[in-house]
């Protein structure tokens, strides 16, 4: 397959993300970070934000299964994923971490349930299109070093 | 040649180039500030932790500048920016607060407490260009 149908299939990709509303203008900054010296730099933040987010994932399930829910904890974990999805451009889950706080604020425990799934819902949506984007930026990373060699 | 977008080389070069502390405990917004002043050419060390921070700025004495987050675990940007001025040896060194939240209270504390600027997350390029006059 030649590069510019990858390029192709990836900025496909990539602008039905926009179009869905899983991402948001900050995801452009991001790329626009990534230079011939960087190349790596888009696929290094994505992979730390899905394995921050998958911890913060599994702690918030936690938190919510005790009898007595700590609030302030599940809250500062909401925090910090808002706080990562914003910095990537990840629009549908930051979104989704705007009303989990709320139910926090609420001390609602039903609320909460319900938001931890539509956040899991929407990360592993937004992750299946990240590993395909990042397996195209791969494919097209290999045939760039190619060519130059 | 590369050139990176955003980036007008403010960060200077080889001895004179600026060294920035910058202090996040979240890995994705570390990844991000790091990149964002290096393609301004700044040289930039990260850590986890307002603790770490302070740790490192005993042993590195050559720190030029400092950007933390506000909300962290343990120790605040806040409260670093406290230790930092209270410091004979570390007041001089610029402090800049970035925060995901706009709250004014916590803006005009940090001010007041003598922090250089407070950026609003996400960073952008543009922000750090605004850095560069100030701290020169």
């Amino acid at each position: 397959m030649s590069l510019m149908v990858l390029r192709e299939q990836l900025n496909v990709l990539v602008n039905s993300m926009f179009l869905e509303g899983l991402l948001d203008a900050q995801f452009r900054q991001l790329q626009m970070l990534q230079d011939a010296s960087n190349p790596g730099f888009v696929a290094e933040v994505i992979t730390l934000f899905c394995e921050d987010s998958e911890r913060m994932l599994t702690e918030l399930t936690k938190l919510l299964d005790q009898a007595v829910v700590d609030y302030q904890k599940v809250d500062a974990y909401v925090h910090q994923l808002k706080g990562s999805s914003s910095s990537v451009g990840a629009q549908s889950v930051k979104l989704s971490c705007i009303q989990f706080k709320q139910f926090c604020e609420e001390n609602n425990k039903e609320g909460c349930l319900s938001e931890l799934n539509m956040v899991k819902h929407q990360y592993y949506s937004l992750r299946s299109k990240f590993e395909t984007m990042l397996q195209l930026e791969q494919r097209i990373q290999a045939y760039d070093s190619e060519q130059q060699n | 040649m590369s050139s990176s977008r955003g980036g007008n080389g403010c960060g200077g070069e080889g001895e004179r180039q600026i060294h920035v502390l910058a202090v996040d405990d979240s890995s994705v917004d570390r990844a991000m500030i790091a990149r964002i002043l290096r393609s301004s050419k700044y040289r930039v060390t990260t850590v986890d932790s307002g603790k770490k921070a302070l740790e490192l700025l005993v042993l590195e004495p050559d720190v030029n500048m400092i950007i933390t987050d506000y909300w962290m675990p343990e120790m605040t940007g806040y409260e670093l920016l406290k230790r930092v001025k209270e410091s004979s040896e570390l007041r001089e060194i610029p402090v800049v607060i970035m925060s995901s939240e706009n709250v004014p209270n916590r803006i005009n504390r940090c001010l007041e407490e003598g922090a250089e600027d407070f950026l609003l997350k996400p960073v952008r390029p543009s922000d750090v260009s605004r850095l560069c006059s100030r701290i020169r």
